[in-house]
């Protein structure tokens, strides 16, 4: 920063700024633990880093519901269909 | 003392050599090419230690720059014309997000029709950006600028980015001699690199989200321009220092050349300033009052320096080589609207000229100063916005 420069388009990131934005999604991705490969394609594709891989108690990855905003973009990039979109209701 | 026989491009070339540039990404467009692939010489004869990125695009170009930039190195980039459009987008991002780069316009016509010539279409296209903007003399000039613009841009007063221009084949593909300061000379002018922040991995930064406030959005914008305003004194000062170490001076913001005793001054931009110089002699041996204030910057705009040599003036002649169509040249209408500002009520005719590329000597130049000022004189002034094509083509 400088004493001079003092209006900057800057933020720092934290997780939730925008609120829950979950709340947006129409469709789920639901995860299938026993199809996985662990090859981590969807925690690699995915823009909003809701997806955490090894960290799961069930299986590998986890997905973060409070902010997926259910784009599937994981679930097309999964070589094993291990991800599925589900309609929310 | 090392003196080279340098065309302009090759000028900005050295310059960014001896700046120790780190990162230099650009896509090849007439008549900037050379200065890239002088560049890409020095790294790859390993004379400059810096990463040459070839891209897809001028808007990568920019882009790439700006990404080295804002990671924490000096870098470079340098196009004309058509590639500057395509780079237009970006061009604002930069001096939104405050990141210093340098960048070199060779200016370059706007098509249609496909014209490679020079004239200020492409370089006034970016004058609402925020960007520094100067356009250079000769190629000692462009030499000297861009290492200038690197202290000037790297300066926490300012931390904006800045466009170094020079007029197509006139400057860029024409040999003149030109110094090349010591390395010593110039790390001693240039500190080591600064700027508002660093983007890291380690600690990452979101740059240009949505705001939440647009108070705080438009107060960016007031910031752009209060830290142009404030660049004016850190130009001057980058002047006066280089005058020091090398016993050149251009005067920081403009230069005046027999403008004491004047009392009808012509105002111009880049390369023809030149034939500008001469055609002032010439005039002066015919008994013509005339005087010449030679823009260095049109941005930061040095209208209070412009406006104290003009107050007692009688008439000013803005040569411009672009038009905003529909309206006027876009020096004109800067120099006009601020010495307005300043309360001076002096008449300013506007001679649009040079567009397009064609040439115009300082024959030419004399002549029609001598057409505007004894029409204005026998009070027949028709228009103070007037076409001169050349010969005795002048279209009132």
């Amino acid at each position: 920063m400088s004493e001079y420069v003092k209006y900057l388009p800057l933020a720092k990131p934290k997780i939730g700024v925008a609120g829950k934005t979950g709340s947006w999604r129409t469709e789920k991705p639901i995860y299938d633990p026993s199809k996985c490969i662990k090859c981590d394609l969807c925690w690699l594709h995915c823009p909003e880093g809701t997806i955490d891989v090894g960290v799961s108690e069930n299986g590998y990855v986890r997905i973060d519901y409070d902010y997926c905003k259910g784009c599937g973009i994981c679930a097309n990039v999964c070589p094993v269909k291990a991800i599925s979109m589900v309609p929310e209701r | 003392m090392v003196v080279k026989p340098l065309t302009g491009n090759y000028a900005v070339a050295w310059a960014v050599k001896l700046a120790k540039v780190k990162v230099i990404a650009a896509y090849p467009i007439t008549p900037q090419t050379t200065i890239v692939e002088k560049l890409s010489e020095f790294a790859e004869r390993g004379l400059l230690d810096a990463k040459v990125i070839r891209v897809d695009s001028e808007f990568s170009a920019l882009a790439a720059t700006w990404g080295a930039a804002a990671g924490g190195v000096r870098a470079f980039t340098a196009t004309s014309s058509h590639g500057l459009l395509y780079m237009h987008e970006v061009v604002w991002w930069v001096a939104g997000s405050r990141i210093p780069l340098v960048m070199a316009i060779v200016t370059r016509t706007i098509g249609p029709p496909w014209n490679i010539w020079t004239d200020h279409s492409d370089i006034m296209d970016q004058r609402d950006t925020g960007w520094i903007i100067m356009m250079a003399e000769h190629n000692q000039e462009v030499l000297d600028s861009v290492i200038q613009l690197y202290r000037i841009t790297e300066d926490p007063r300012v931390y904006l980015p800045g466009i170094v221009g020079l007029d197509a084949f006139i400057l860029s593909h024409t040999t003149e001699p030109v110094d090349i300061p010591p390395q010593e000379l110039v790390d001693s002018y240039l500190p080591p690199r600064r700027q508002p922040y660093v983007m890291t991995i380690k600690e990452p930064l979101i740059m240009g989200n949505i705001p939440a406030d647009l108070k705080w959005n438009m107060k960016m914008r007031w910031d752009i321009h209060a830290s142009l305003i404030r660049a004016k004194e850190v130009i001057e000062e980058a002047d006066r220092e280089w005058y020091k170490l090398t016993g050149r001076s251009y005067g920081g913001l403009i230069e005046c050349y027999k403008c004491d005793d004047a009392k009808t001054y012509i105002i111009g931009m880049g390369a023809w300033v030149g034939d500008m110089r001469d055609a002032v002699d010439r005039l002066r041996d015919e008994g013509y009052d005339v005087g010449l204030i030679k823009v260095r910057f049109i941005r930061p705009f040095p209208d209070d320096k412009i406006a104290s040599v003009v107050k007692n003036a009688k008439l000013c002649i803005v040569f411009d080589r672009s038009i905003s169509a529909g309206s006027a040249g876009p020096l004109f209408l800067d120099v006009a609207s601020h010495i307005h500002r300043y309360g001076i009520n002096v008449p300013v005719v506007n001679v649009l000229a040079g567009l397009t590329g064609l040439d115009v000597t300082s024959n030419e130049i004399a002549y029609v100063v001598k057409k505007i000022y004894d029409s204005f004189e026998k009070g027949e002034l028709r228009n103070n916005i007037v076409w001169y094509f050349g010969g005795d083509e002048l279209w009132w």
